[in-house]
């Protein structure tokens, strides 16, 4: 077993022991930010490894949340093929979104997924009778539950959250030791010496937005069930930023950077806000520092600073 | 006679007014070494990035292996094997040397992508900085992975511009070796000013001059070539 490897499965571990430690209010803030993590990490697979900063990921966030939410709400499917149904739809609205913003780079790619994302947030608003817009709606407790197992309940709950983000881990940490996960990088490394080595910047790029749009709307998914609510505010703008930010703190291009990134950000707004209203002033404040003392992030400080093996 | 393994016919870039390259016809002869040479800005780099799809011609057509590519995109290209290695030197600076070279090789495919990779640093003499950031190297061990690079794609045709700028000498009798020993399974399109390498490694030479074919043929012929001297060699 490698460092790496190591690593990954000791923070697994600590998580599930962490579910025994915990008092009731950080054990839902834990599985809610693990759910958030695997929005982050997708999120990481095409900004940080990738090199595409997308300014739309709400979108796919949001596919996922809706779907399985109006799965179970609109169309009566039980919780296990609505989930599934959700993850599709993020890979699917990442697919189309990518054919047509990876025709452009940089500004406009920002510009076009943010266009594109919005489209998104307007059409949820425009079918309010079916997604009661930005009020939302709340899932039938009874239909959040895989068999006997109730996923409102605080146990399951944690556990769910958990296994999500233990798959979603390994696969990310998979796929940077992976050709792909190298392609993916020379992409953004360079993308001129990429081409002229045979690659071809679109697929590549494609198959990344693809992937990150998979676990946006695996995180989606999950979130409509594990918490039970569906709003509109998760298609909004702050929702496609959060988990930029997220990534920048944690560390761009690591595979713990994402869930490092919205722990601390989450208990950061969480404890702010208990002292000022002000809490986006503390936010705007910790970025400021992150950029001026460790632009590359946490993780990727540490890197710099001689753990060169960290994935 | 060898089978042409490439040809343009009225191949032709121009930048507004700029005629970078002027209605070129070229052929190469499979297998050999073939070099194009010209004084700065004749339009070397501009005509080998027609070639490799870099960008694309005002007009003119390109046949590669039999088939016209003159609509293929640049990775398209290099998947039917040709390689084109940067006169600015081009590596993925952020990345280990040995990452550099396993995006070469992993893209025509392996099963032995390590010990492939190893061997091709081998070739270069770099297998002992396998694990350095490439942007560290020296400029000299940069052109060498750059060449690497070119050089584990196994192409068919590998477009070498100016690959020796910046060498020492020893690494360019290191070169000219490497060139001589993949030829001719490969066929080299070299661009070079060092006209020792020239005259030492072509077949074949092409002289450019405002984007324009001056002079085409053997070695002997070139230097014999009395408007070559006027415009280039300097008489
Ligand atoms: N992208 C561009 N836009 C405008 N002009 C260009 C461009 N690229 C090249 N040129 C011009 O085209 C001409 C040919 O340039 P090119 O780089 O092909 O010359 P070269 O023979 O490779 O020169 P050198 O020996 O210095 O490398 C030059 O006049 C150059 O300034
Ligand atoms: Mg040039």
């Amino acid at each position: 077993m490698t460092r790496a490897l190591a690593l990954h499965i000791a923070v697994l571990a600590a998580l599930f022991a962490a579910q025994y430690l915990l008092p009731p209010y950080h054990h839902t803030n834990i599985a809610r930010i693990m759910v958030l993590a695997v929005f982050a990490m997708g999120y990481n697979i095409a900004f940080g490894y990738t090199g595409l900063l997308s300014l739309g990921h709400a979108l796919f966030f949001a596919a996922g949340l809706y779907t399985t939410g109006l799965g179970i709400e609109l169309w009566g499917l039980s919780a296990a093929p609505a989930l599934a149904l959700g993850l599709i739809a993020g890979g699917a609205i990442a697919a189309a979104t990518g054919v047509l913003a990876l025709r452009t780079g940089g500004v406009s790619f920002m510009i076009v997924t943010l266009m594109f994302a919005q489209a998104g947030y307007l059409t949820i608003l425009y079918f309010g009778q079916y997604t009661r817009g930005d009020e939302g709606f709340v899932i039938t407790r009874a239909a959040r539950s895989i068999g006997p197992i109730d996923l409102s309940a605080d146990t399951p709950r944690y556990l769910t959250a958990l296994a999500l983000f233990s798959v979603a881990l390994l696969i990310n940490l998979a796929l940077t030791k992976s050709r792909l996960g190298r392609a993916m990088i020379g992409m953004r490394e360079n993308e001129e010496r990429s081409r002229m080595l045979g690659y071809n910047p679109f697929r590549i790029k494609l198959i990344a937005l693809v992937i990150s749009g998979l676990y946006a709307g695996a995180a989606g998914a999950a979130y409509s069930v594990l918490f039970g609510y569906v709003g509109a505010s998760f298609a909004a703008i702050q929702y496609s930023i959060l988990p930029l930010l997220y990534v920048l703190l944690g560390g761009a291009g690591t595979t713990l950077g994402p869930f490092l990134g919205a722990l601390l950000m989450f208990y950061l707004i969480d404890i702010s806000s208990g002292y000022t209203t002000a809490h986006l002033f503390v936010v705007g404040a910790a970025l400021l520092v992150l950029v001026l003392f460790a632009p590359k992030g946490i993780l990727g400080w540490v890197r710099d600073k001689g753990a060169k093996w960290l994935p | 006679m060898a089978a042409i393994i490439l040809s343009a016919r009225g191949l032709t870039k121009h930048y507004d007014g700029l005629k970078a390259v002027e209605n070129v016809d070229f052929d190469l002869k499979a297998g050999q070494i073939h070099a194009l040479i010209g004084p700065n800005g004749a339009g070397k780099t501009t005509f080998v990035s027609l070639l490799s799809g870099r960008i694309p011609p005002s007009a003119g057509t390109i046949t590669f292996d039999g088939e016209d590519i003159t609509q293929l995109p640049a990775h398209t290209r290099v998947a039917r094997g040709i390689a084109y290695t940067f006169q600015i030197t081009s590596i993925y600076a952020n990345l280990p040397v040995f990452d550099n070279v396993a995006l070469a090789i992993q893209r025509k495919g392996t099963k032995h992508l390590h010990s492939d990779t190893m061997a091709a640093l081998a070739r270069v003499g770099l297998e002992t900085r396998a694990d350095q950031i490439a942007g560290t190297l020296a400029y000299g061990h940069q052109r060498l992975l750059e060449i690497a690079m070119g050089l584990s794609m196994n192409p068919k045709l590998l477009i070498l511009d100016e690959p020796t700028q910046g060498l020492a000498n020893a690494e360019i009798e290191a070169f000219n070796a490497l060139v001589r020993a993949v030829t001719p399974q490969t066929t080299v399109l070299l661009i070079e000013h060092n006209m020792d390498v020239v005259m030492d490694l072509a077949d074949q030479i092409t002289v450019l001059n405002f984007g324009e074919t001056l002079s085409s043929g053997t070695p002997a012929e070139i230097r014999a070539d009395p408007a070559v001297q006027t415009a280039y060699l300097g008489g």
